[in-house]
């Protein structure tokens, strides 16, 4: 490679670090929300249910089913929703592990706007392709 | 031992968990795995359900700040992305077809194999060649490195080989539930030529993604416990946002070295299970 530029190529450079410079941006500020919102929305649930269950500080007896009791607590939207409102803790930190996992699939959504935006059509296709195939393992896996 | 303590005890050690796994571009999972196993006696499926927590976790909360630095190689990441899910697909498909142990064997020989070949190889990168697939996809960049105090520019090659092996890696996320940083970072950085730093950043960033096309499923099936991985979610995070802090100020040689070491601890530890189960 030469280290000689016309202006216009070098104006070309300028713009297209601009461009990633942007993109890293918004990727970076839904990565840093998503996982900030998540923690904090567990750290919620954990203290309301510190707070109802003060027993589980002290006692040892309820770690046995706790650890083993896999339908007691929330993990269909539903009951979510239906526990966050009868503030239930366990349904508080359901709700946070599960915005933890739709922040990657998040960023990828976003990744496609971005491109659109920018008018890049190879990366827009790219990023579209990754989000149909992430999608179509949500739909695989449930069959 | 009481809930809390419980809960206290899994916190503590995903915190150690989310920061190796952010320096070194892996999930976390070969931390949380074990301790949650082996010394907190949690039933494997819960602990993997942990583990994909524990990856995004570390994944989302180390790449805002890599992304941020410009250590992450976003075009690189994307272009991937469409083996790695193509592939945790293809492991989803034949989840059930296949014997474990096979994939296990082979999966800790490819391990071995790569980091011996990492071993060998020094910094001895000179130029490498024609790219036309890197120059049309645009995927050659630069990073600052904090270490050494200056601008390094690099050149990706190799990009239909990374495809391949990101297929791979995509298989045995889709069988095992992991998010094969293990594979992906010796893929970028011996096939593809990335620096160390950026193929770790990189990785890390990728893992997410693969580990998100489990994870719905995981969830609703009831194998996400909050109980065990709320801890995880909130200590690998933090771990994750110490960890990333200071990839910068590490020198490449000792990363790879560290990388080299958990490699072959994997690695063995895979082949183990394979032959002797």
């Amino acid at each position: 490679m030469t280290n000689e530029k016309s202006p216009a190529q070098a104006a070309g450079q300028r713009r297209e670090e601009r461009r990633v410079r942007d993109a890293e941006w918004v990727i970076s500020t839904i990565l840093r929300t998503g996982v900030l919102t998540s923690v904090a929305v567990i750290v919620f649930g954990a203290v309301v249910t510190l707070s109802r269950h003060p027993a589980f500080i002290t006692s040892t007896k309820e770690l046995h089913d706790l650890k083993s009791a896999p339908s007691a607590f929330p993990h269909s939207f539903g009951e979510i929703v239906r526990g966050v409102r009868l503030l239930h803790g366990q349904a508080f930190a359901s709700l946070g592990l599960l915005l933890l996992i739709l922040t990657p699939a998040a960023r990828v959504g976003a990744s496609i706007l971005i491109f659109l935006a920018q008018h890049d059509r190879l990366y827009t296709l790219i990023t579209s392709a990754v989000f149909t195939l992430l999608l179509l393992s949500f739909i695989a896996g449930r069959g | 031992m009481t809930p809390f303590e419980f809960c206290f005890i899994t916190f503590a050690v995903s915190i150690i968990a989310g920061g190796f796994g952010s320096l070194l571009g892996l999930g976390g999972g070969l931390i949380v795995i074990p301790a949650l196993t082996l010394f907190l006696h949690v039933n494997i499926r819960y602990a993997i359900g942990a583990s994909i927590v524990s990856v995004i976790a570390t994944s989302s909360g180390a790449a805002s700040a890599y992304v941020r630095e410009r250590m992450t190689n976003l075009r690189v990441a994307m272009v991937l992305e469409i083996a790695t899910t193509l592939g945790a697909l293809s492991g989803a498909y034949l989840a059930g077809r296949v014997g474990s142990r096979a994939l296990e064997i082979l999966f800790g020989i490819i391990m071995g194999y790569s980091a011996l070949m990492m071993l060998r190889r020094r910094e001895s990168r000179g130029s490498v060649g024609s790219a036309p697939w890197s120059d049309r996809l645009r995927l050659h960049g630069s990073y600052f490195d904090k270490a050494l105090g200056r601008e390094v520019a690099y050149r990706v090659r190799g990009i239909r080989i990374g495809l391949a092996l990101m297929y791979v890696a995509g298989i045995m996320s889709g069988l095992l539930g992991i998010g094969s940083g293990a594979l992906k970072v010796p893929a970028m950085d011996l096939v593809m030529r990335l620096p160390i730093k950026v193929s770790t950043a990189t990785s890390n960033f990728m893992i997410g993604v693969t580990a998100a096309a489990g994870a719905g499923i995981y969830f609703v099936r009831g194998d996400i416990v909050p109980f065990i991985a709320a801890p995880v979610a909130v200590g690998v995070s933090a771990g994750a946002l110490l960890g990333s802090r200071l990839m910068g100020q590490i020198r490449s040689e000792r990363l790879r070295a560290a990388f080299v070491a958990i490699l072959l601890l994997v690695s063995l530890q895979m082949l183990i299970k394979g032959l002797v189960k």
